[in-house]
């Protein structure tokens, strides 16, 4: 038994190595969210409906979970959130006409409910933080080109890229962006204006999952009962199995 | 005998003997359960087995559930499976049994696997059980690439892109074929159309069947154990081989302890880590299906990916088609390429310890390869020569290589 379980344990360490050599990934920053802090998730709900939702749906997300999900009244939710003739037990749709706004923006604003599962937190924290400045208007270091001007500049100031020319073995010089730094400030402290980001990230987190906040709570549970459960199958196993173990 | 004392009493025993007179539910009882003699050395690999079939059944419960409130449509499938998530009672943590249900089958059946190697469960005379299984691991990889498809996100609709467009590599009638299992030009409505009615309908049925088969084959000759010891050879008076134990109940006993920790292993995934890392549950596979967007990036689900990692070892895009099948049909041929005239590993010589560890390292390395993006082409082929000296040379030293006398009984 025992040398089962030691070759077992080599072949999972051998296995859990691989993600590790697979990971690269870009440097992203961390986005340090915590989706079971209800404030944070509250003050990100307000923020997402006033700056995001004038263009991005979240399709598959109710008013109405979100109000009992966040523990928030169903009047504060109707009278701040509930956007032109929706309802509470309608989706979270943006009144931005889908088809007319890829003509307008050359590609329609995508849906963001479950953008916090494919692209990860972190990718939408620090694309949130990357907007610079150029002359030919908003580019981002997280997403070259983006589509959506930054929309968030009030708050956060405009940024610029410093730049730094390499050159390469072969001769040939590339411009890399180092760092971004803040050009003017807006009406957050970089600081703040982290946090403002961050809510709207955990926010993002919770719509992606909104199962995400009953799931762990009840998970510890199942937990518990099967680790008694499991107890108690193995004094039956030791009982029954006595005789023969002799 | 005294007569039943109560009315309910003797309407059970009524019921038993009108039973009792038309099926032989008992003899089933006694020859499958109580009367099935098992050795008693079973150890931890002994497990998967069972284990395996708990999955099973985890996978058809929770499948029917979905098949509720999923639409087979290509409109429709991405957000059916959304609305589960949110607006079905219970629905999230039903798919995330059968999402996570999905990738365990494939561990404990790998280890399952492993486990007939080292004792040298397919020697005779459980040649047949061996087929069975192995035949069984076929039709898991046919259901679990179709209901993979079916959520229909990126990940679904590529994923079956590059595995359909494989058939291609066939000469002559490559393309039609192509056609043929899609039912269009490309991976469309009618695909997954098709792929939910055999992964719903037609695999399950299939998959039950050899299942049954697999267990009736073992049933007929019996387990194996670590020892590979023929456990009929001493019998008792009675006719009950002197190192085995009735299977219910010390065996069932045994097993449901063994599901009691897998099923914690199980539960800490579904409700803490359900998208396991990105390999149960891949990111991309959360935007909805877009035949006009190619991701950077298809790797296969982590079980297919040594396999994957094969078909990328050859550059000739039909012989890695024939390389990855050969992958995994050779299996079948293992109970004759191993001419060792022991069982199990324990009383072979340090070769095949050897051989069966290399074996396992290149599958698990073979497994990371496939899952990595671009790969070093050369270790990719090094752990492909490997997977196939494996099966090839297998003749050779087991024919060679000096075994230890086998005792009579089991041991410990």
């Amino acid at each position: 038994m025992i040398r089962s379980i030691r070759i077992l344990a080599a072949a999972a360490v051998l296995a859990a190595t691989g993600p590790v050599l697979a990971a690269g990934g870009g440097d992203l920053d961390a986005a340090g969210t915590n989706v079971f802090d209800r404030a944070s998730l509250q003050r990100g709900a307000a923020l997402f409906v006033n700056y995001c939702m004038g263009c991005h749906s979240l399709q598959y997300q109710r008013y109405q979970r979100l109000a009992e999900d966040l523990e928030l009244s169903e009047e504060m939710v109707n009278e701040f959130l509930v956007k032109g003739n929706s309802e509470l037990t309608d989706y979270m749709k943006s009144s931005m006409p889908y088809e007319e706004s890829a003509d307008w923006f050359g590609k329609a604003p995508p849906d963001l409910t479950l953008t916090a599962r494919s692209r990860g937190p972190d990718w939408i924290y620090t694309f949130l933080r990357s907007y610079y400045l150029t002359d030919n208007g908003w580019n981002n270091t997280v997403l070259e080109n983006p589509a959506m001007p930054h929309v968030l500049w009030d708050l956060q100031g405009i940024q610029r890229a410093l730049t730094e020319t390499e050159t390469d073995e072969d001769g040939n010089s590339r411009t890399r962006i180092t760092t971004l730094e803040l050009d003017s400030g807006g009406r957050l402290s970089p600081s703040e204006y982290d946090r403002t980001v961050r809510d709207i990230t955990a926010f993002m987190e919770y719509v992606a999952e909104p199962v995400i906040l009953e799931r762990e709570r009840l998970g510890v549970w199942v937990l518990l009962f099967l680790a008694v459960f499991t107890f108690l199958a193995y004094l039956l196993y030791v009982d029954y199995w006595k005789d023969v173990k002799k | 005998m005294a007569k039943p004392a109560g009315p309910i009493a003797r309407t059970a025993e009524a019921v038993d003997d009108w039973v009792g007179e038309r099926a032989s539910v008992k003899s089933f009882y006694r020859k499958h359960l109580s009367e099935y003699w098992a050795p008693k050395n079973f150890n931890l690999w002994y497990f998967f087995g069972s284990l395996s079939l708990l999955v099973l059944v985890n996978q058809l419960l929770t499948g029917i559930f979905l098949t509720m409130h999923y639409k087979p449509d290509a409109e429709l499938a991405f957000a059916s499976v959304e609305y589960i998530m949110r607006d079905v009672e219970w629905g999230w943590l039903i798919r995330y049994m059968h999402s996570t249900g999905a990738s365990l089958f494939f561990a404990v059946v790998y280890l399952h696997m492993f486990r007939a190697l080292m004792y040298g469960s397919y020697k005779k005379p459980r040649e047949l059980v061996w087929i069975l299984g192995v035949a069984i691991f076929l039709i898991l990889m046919a259901e679990s690439f179709m209901g993979y498809v079916l959520p229909w996100g990126q990940m679904s609709y590529w994923g079956a892109q590059v595995i359909i467009s494989l058939f291609g590599a066939v000469p002559y009638v490559g393309e039609g074929l192509v056609e043929w299992i899609r039912g269009d030009y490309f991976v469309a409505d009618a695909t997954l159309n098709r792929f939910f009615a055999l992964h719903v309908v037609a695999l399950p049925m299939v998959l039950l069947l050899l299942v049954v088969l697999h267990l009736a084959a073992l049933h007929e000759v019996g387990s194996n154990n670590p020892d590979g010891v023929d456990i009929k050879a001493k019998k008792d008076a009675q006719g009950r081989p002197l190192d085995a134990v009735p299977f219910h109940p010390y065996y069932t006993v045994k097993d449901i302890f063994g599901a009691g920790v897998f099923l914690l292993i199980a539960a800490f995934i579904v409700f803490f880590w359900p998208e396991g890392g990105g390999k149960f549950l891949k990111p991309d596979n959360f935007v909805m299906a877009n035949p006009l967007v190619t991701p950077d990036h298809i790797p296969p689900v982590w079980y297919f990916t040594p396999f994957y990692a094969i078909l990328q070892a050859v550059p000739d895009k039909l012989l890695g088609v024939i390389t990855m099948g050969v992958a995994v049909l050779i299996l079948f041929l293992v109970p004759w390429l191993d001419r060792s005239p022991v069982r199990s590993l324990r009383y072979r010589s340090w070769v095949s310890r050897l051989a069966l560890g290399i074996f396992a390292v290149a599958f698990v390395r073979l497994g990371m390869l496939g899952l990595a993006q671009d790969s070093s082409t050369f270790e990719l082929r090094l752990w492909t020569f490997v997977y196939f000296a494996f099966f090839i040379l297998m003749p050779l030293w087991t024919s060679f290589e000096k075994t230890k006398p086998v005792p009579e009984r089991v041991t410990s």
